[in-house]
């Protein structure tokens, strides 16, 4: 079982009703791994992470979470299945407080949610002095960090973050990649899509490049940091 | 002072404009809860309202006729709320789920046909003209009136102002338990927030709609019973009447605060009531025909100046 | 004889105000259909048509104010260009919010104006309405028209009035009908001509497309309240026909909102929002349909009392006339489920282009 991929997406073609932007979408998380997808803007990156939650049409193609198919399935399905997704925006409930955010992030969970939330404030100190302040309250970053927690109330199997360093400030962004990595370190496979292609190819064991909605090109993080065409298209001067 | 001006202000006008402040409150609750979490003006909201008072004429009337009783109007509300969630649960079920994922407009034109039907319907089963609610003249409270009159300040609370004042009271604290300390009622505040979000949260938005319906049911059957005792009789039309200065108090306390919606529902209940008092000369301030003017004035002044109303409601 | 009579006159008071309801809807289609706004208050919008109209044609008299005569085109005008301003204060503060705002307050507005109609009794005879409102074609018997302005070349008013008296009484019936929709059909001539001009088309545009059409900005603002105005001065067109075709309104039984407000977007929905066509079919379908009903239920109710003597069927007949509105209502809903494109859905000439 430990060879199996956590999360297999084998040859995904998807899109919102009838356009398709994924075409032809292979992309594997090992147990354990961090894999960053990179690309330029409207590359398809969140429609990937969509379509595994089943927020689109998938037209064709397979996605196996644990070796079972999740194709088609409600979000709340996905989430109860042990999926922990953190959207780009509007990732925190803004008028419930740092604590019933988490509890909502606890809804499919019948027990341990007080253990859970323990582990949370040890995982995010900082929260645990805000735990009775009002999301929408917070700072960019800590909403970042109450996005994160929120999400990982589940039994997280794996977890999908939708470039959660946009907009930040370079400091919060750091701090972001190092809570990610942390993460990781708790046997927590993650899938994230970034535009900060550099900081997150830092991190990630595997990245992938998509253009277009198709695969570019794939390898470590490292190997990916070191490719010439890569550096050129993305870890350059910025456009 | 008290004397001139004190005991006709706020026997007259005061204490009436927080009893009709009470029953816009509740209706609000309703509203600003559904508008927040289906995401649009429920036009039939008023009709639960009335057909719950019909509801529970029909009980008082029935124990009345087949046992002697006569039981107070509160106790027969209670098979009313029955009957007029399960009402809004029908409805949504059939003609407002189907357009969940359809442009807003097309629920808010479905449920102002429900509007026109629900009336339609109360008018072809217990006929167009008004019934008598509780019969009699309201007499004062006498432990009230003697209580604060040895302050010499003597108010004139008839018992049913009393219950009014006292069930909202009642209410507004059930409802801040159930918003801020049960897991429903924090689900019902994160689906307001935010519906995308709690979707991909795990939370089964379809029971958080169900929850709502239910509160907002119970709310608008007091609502309606309480306008009902108030006036002392049943009309078709008191639903849709009580809808625009509802919507007002609503909008007045930000779409999806509750408790905005309550002191939406004060204010304009007052302002309704203290517009005609005379406080220049002798005469009426506004003509009392227009007092329903008031919550509209209000409402407009609010969306020019501050639609996301007092509390900082959300905005659509 | 008699009878044949009888029964084209009835076929012709349904073309009549099946005609005026055709009015109404096509004033909701501009705002509607076209720019997506939805108008809860056209009752209110009608009457304020009405109203207008009956107060600067009709005679002087003591109840109310009148007396000013005006050649009723000019009152008709009157009436539109009324009934549009109020619709462009209302746009000028809920155009920019979502629709349910401007459903709201178009129901409130409504709400106003009928306070307004029974409160100001100096101006409007408050809740008992106004008398003798003139009507066209009829009209030119009267002596005060005949007499005054655009006809005050008439010299032999004896002969002028014997011709009209000879006339049978409902001469003015088929001419009234017969402007009417003429009326109908130049405003659908016009509609038609500017769905196709590039004010027709941003109007798709928005409609299509709300959000991308709010970021294009003001433009956007400018047209959706247009689109209103004229919608509302269509509406207080047809409320002064209306008042025309009834002589005498009131502020509660004629505008009744919920009857009128309703039976036009039943009829613009079930004919299909954004078609005219549509739009004039449903209002004569639904309205053959709403009268029709009447005259069959109360006819059914007739012989059920006969059959049974000593029943007072009057109470039946109101309760079955809300039964009928109950399933009218069940049949939009209907509509709007099964047919949300209306019967006859939308044609688009202007896609085919792009």
């Amino acid at each position: 079982m430990s060879s199996l991929p956590t999360l297999e997406i084998v040859d995904l073609f998807a899109g919102y009703g009838e356009t398709e932007i994924l075409k032809s979408i292979n992309i594997s998380v090992e147990p354990a791994q961090t894999v960053a997808i990179i690309g330029p803007n409207g590359a398809g990156k969140s429609t990937v992470i969509k379509s595994v939650l089943g927020l689109l049409n998938v037209t064709s193609g397979n996605i196996n979470l644990n070796g079972q198919d999740v194709i088609g399935i409600a979000p709340d399905e996905a989430i109860r299945q042990g999926i922990s997704y953190v959207p780009q925006t509007h990732n925190v409930f803004p008028n419930l407080s740092v604590l019933e955010n988490l509890e909502m992030g606890a809804w499919t969970r019948k027990t341990g949610i007080k253990e859970r939330i323990d582990e949370m404030f040890a995982l995010f100190p900082d929260l645990q002095l805000k735990k009775s302040k009002i999301a929408g309250s917070l700072s960019g970053g800590q909403r970042q960090m109450v996005a994160m927690a929120k999400a990982l109330m589940v039994d997280s199997k794996i977890m999908l973050l939708d470039e959660p360093t946009a907009g930040l400030s370079p400091k919060y962004q750091s701090e972001i990649f190092q809570t990610i990595k942390k993460i990781n370190e708790n046997n927590i496979p993650i899938l994230l899509v970034e535009q900060n292609a550099k900081q997150a190819l830092e991190i990630a064991d595997k990245g992938y490049v998509l253009v277009d909605g198709a695969n570019k090109a794939e390898g470590t993080g490292r190997e990916l940091l070191e490719d010439s065409n890569v550096a050129r298209m993305f870890l350059g001067s910025k456009e | 002072m008290w004397q001139t001006f004190g005991f006709e202000f706020v026997n007259f006008y005061f204490i009436p404009g927080l009893v009709v402040g009470c029953i816009y409150a509740l209706g609000a609750i309703g509203i600003t809860l559904t508008f927040s979490i289906l995401r649009f003006a429920n036009f039939a909201h008023g009709e639960v309202m009335m057909i719950g008072a019909y509801f529970t004429w029909t009980a008082m009337t029935l124990a009345k006729n087949s046992f002697g009783l006569s039981i107070h109007p509160l106790f027969a509300a209670i098979p009313a709320i029955a009957l007029a969630i399960g009402l809004f649960i029908f409805v949504d079920r059939y003609f407002y789920k189907p357009f969940r994922s359809a442009p807003t407009i097309r629920v808010v034109m479905a449920s102002f046909g429900m509007m026109l039907v629900i009336r339609s319907f109360v008018q072809s089963v217990w006929g167009p003209n008004q019934l008598t609610f509780v019969p009699g003249i309201a007499r004062p409270n006498e432990t009230v009136k003697s209580f604060t009159n040895s302050f010499d300040i003597m108010i004139l609370m008839p018992n049913k102002h009393f219950w009014i004042i006292a069930g909202t009271i009642m209410i507004m604290m059930a409802l801040s338990w159930l918003l801020t300390k049960t897991k429903i009622g924090k689900g019902m505040r994160a689906v307001s927030d935010s519906p995308e979000l709690a979707k991909v949260s795990g939370i089964d938005v379809e029971v958080i709609i169900q929850a709502t319906w239910m509160v907002g049911g119970f709310c608008a059957v007091a609502a309606g019973v309480f306008l009902a005792m108030d006036l002392q009789m049943l009309e078709t039309t008191m639903g849709f009447r009580m809808l625009l200065p509802m919507f007002a108090a609503a909008i007045l306390g930000g779409i999806g605060r509750p408790f905005g919606a309550v002191i939406g529902g004060l204010v304009i209940g007052l302002a309704e009531e203290l517009s005609v008092y005379p406080w220049f000369g002798n005469g009426p301030l506004l003509s009392p025909g227009y007092k329903t003017g008031v919550a509209f004035a209000i409402m407009i002044v609010m969306l020019v100046l501050r639609p996301s109303g007092l509390f900082k409601g959300r905005l659509f | 004889m008699d009878m044949l009579i009888g029964y084209s006159l009835y076929g012709i008071s349904l073309l009549t105000v099946g005609g005026i309801y055709a009015i109404l809807a096509l004033g909701l289609n501009i705002q509607w259909g076209y720019a997506g706004l939805f108008n809860a208050g056209i009752a209110g919008f009608a009457a304020v048509g009405a109203y207008t109209f009956a107060l600067l044609s009709t005679a002087t008299n003591p109840y109310h104010f009148g007396g000013l005569g005006l050649p009723l085109p000019l009152a008709i005008l009157a009436a539109m260009v009324l009934s549009g301003c109020i619709a462009f204060l209302i746009g000028l503060v809920c155009i920019r919010l979502r629709s349910d705002y401007l459903a709201i307050a178009t129901i409130g507005i409504a709400e106003i104006i009928k306070l307004c109609l029974k409160n100001e009794t100096d101006l409007t005879n408050g809740p008992r309405g106004i008398n003798k409102i003139p009507r066209p074609w009829e009209h030119l018997g009267e002596e005060r028209f005949y007499t005054s302005f655009p006809m005050s070349w008439i010299k032999d008013a004896a002969g002028w009035e014997n011709f009209f008296g000879q006339l049978p009484n409902w001469w003015w019936q088929p001419f009234f009908c017969g402007s009417i929709l003429l009326l109908v059909y130049t405003i659908y001539l016009l509609l038609e001509k500017a769905q196709l001009s590039p004010w027709g088309r941003m109007m798709t545009a928005i409609r299509e497309n709300e959000g991308a059409a709010h970021a294009a900005g003001k433009h956007v603002t400018r047209r959706r309240i247009e689109a209103f105005v004229i919608g509302a001065m269509v509406m207080g067109l047809a409320g002064a026909m209306l008042s025309q075709h009834l002589k005498l309104i009131d502020p509660t039984n004629t505008f009744d909102p919920s009857k009128m407000t309703f039976l036009v977007w039943v009829m613009l929905i079930a004919g299909g929002s954004g078609n005219n066509k549509g739009a004039i079919f449903g209002a004569f379908l639904v309205w053959t349909i709403w009268s029709a009903s009447e005259i069959f239920i109360n006819s059914g109710l007739n012989v059920f009392g006969q059959l049974i003597s000593d029943m007072d069927i009057s109470l039946l007949k109101t309760r079955a006339g809300y039964l009928r509105m109950v399933v009218i209502g069940l049949l939009l809903q209907y509509i709007l489920q099964k047919y949300p494109n209306g019967i006859i859905p939308e044609s688009r000439p202007t896609s085919a282009g792009n």
